[in-house]
């Protein structure tokens, strides 16, 4: 698959280096070229410097030809503007958009974006830990 | 009306006081805290701290019983989700965003901001105005219809100088309506209206066929 993740963080990172290892086409885009130290040394996709959020950097990331993009930037408001660029501009197949603030998730999921906030998931997964009903 | 205004920087100050002054009621909605006290000590009490995108932010601001929410702060990103927030959450009917960068309008409009106020457009406008380059100029922006006037300058190296109206071949959903010459005044023209050099041509157009419209009238494609 040919993949674009916007923001290159730990989790982007990780993601980029997971995806490129399992063989996928991938492109991350992140606005400070320094943020690419957390891809694996063995990567062998595309690192853009660039703002997602602006049309025309989605395009020079291949976003037109794009099976699936991704937004985990620290910013749920530019995540959700890409994402939404993505999946009514230009029509990628599938797109995940990582939102912190669970209500804000909620408010884009029943817009119709596929959405993911670590912050809920990560408190059901302490909480779970805390009840002794495993992680 | 009661208009929230998220963004209490130099746009969202002077608006709620021009808001204010007509008689409506505003609340703004200011992160900063020494922006809130200084809107405070000027404004009185129109003022809360928070975050516009925050549904509870919202929410504490009365946003189900707002008439309109304008989002005026200097990030494309938080104004989008403002106003997305107020309308599906809250069903706020009329919601403005501003917007710095240009290429954000088409997005804006698609996701169903009812108005975006670009004020780099508005600056390049102006100029485009007053630069015989740019001979193609808007004047007016029919929000409902989709549709825009414009205004062109027939240059003596126009494509269409010379030309009868019935021979210049237009772009879809675009009409030539006005032809104004300097001697003989504006004349609502017939095909066999003749355009001539130093004429301006008054068109309606919609916004996806401006730049062919553009390039049928004056052979400019940028």
């Amino acid at each position: 698959m040919k993949i674009v993740i916007m923001g290159c963080g730990r989790v982007g990172g990780l993601l980029a280096g997971m995806l490129d290892e399992a063989g996928h086409q991938v492109t991350v885009i992140d606005v400070d070229s320094w943020s690419f130290r957390w891809l694996p040394r063995s990567f062998n996709g595309k690192a853009l410097v660039g703002d997602g959020t602006d049309v025309e950097t989605l395009r020079t990331a291949g976003i037109e030809e794009a099976d699936a993009f991704v937004t985990t930037t620290q910013g749920d408001n530019r995540n959700v503007m890409a994402a939404q660029a993505a999946k009514h501009i230009f029509k990628v197949p599938k797109v995940v958009c990582r939102i912190y603030d669970p209500l804000r998730e909620e408010l884009y999921k029943s817009l119709g974006l596929e959405t993911m906030s670590p912050t809920k998931i990560g408190a059901n997964v302490l909480m779970n830990i805390v009840l002794g009903k495993g992680g | 009306m009661y208009i929230l205004v998220v963004g209490g920087g130099k746009v969202g100050y002077f608006l709620s006081l021009a808001l204010l002054s007509e008689g409506h009621e505003v609340l703004i909605i200011e992160q900063d805290s020494n922006k809130c006290k200084v809107i405070a000590e000027d404004l009185g009490s129109v003022v809360m701290r928070g975050d516009g995108c925050e549904i509870r932010t919202l929410e504490d601001a009365g946003a189900n019983r707002a008439d309109l929410l304008v989002a005026v702060t200097h990030r494309d990103e938080v104004n989008l989700v403002a106003c997305q927030a107020a309308k599906h959450r809250f069903g706020v009917k009329r919601t403005i965003a501003r917007i710095s960068n240009p290429k954000n309008e088409a997005l804006f409009k698609l996701l169903g901001i009812d108005v975006t106020i670009s004020s780099t457009n508005l600056i390049l406008e102006h100029i485009e105005e007053k630069l015989p380059a740019h001979s193609m100029s808007h004047l007016l922006t029919l929000e409902d219809g989709n549709l825009e006037i414009v205004e062109v300058n027939v240059l003596s190296d126009s494509l269409v100088a010379g030309k009868k109206v019935s021979d210049i071949v237009l772009p879809a959903k675009s009409l030539i309506c006005l032809i104004i010459n300097t001697a003989k005044g504006a004349q609502v023209p017939t095909g066999s209206s003749i355009v001539g050099a130093g004429d301006h041509i008054i068109a309606v157009t919609q916004p996806e066929h401006e730049a062919e419209l553009r390039a049928a009238l004056t052979g400019q494609t940028g």
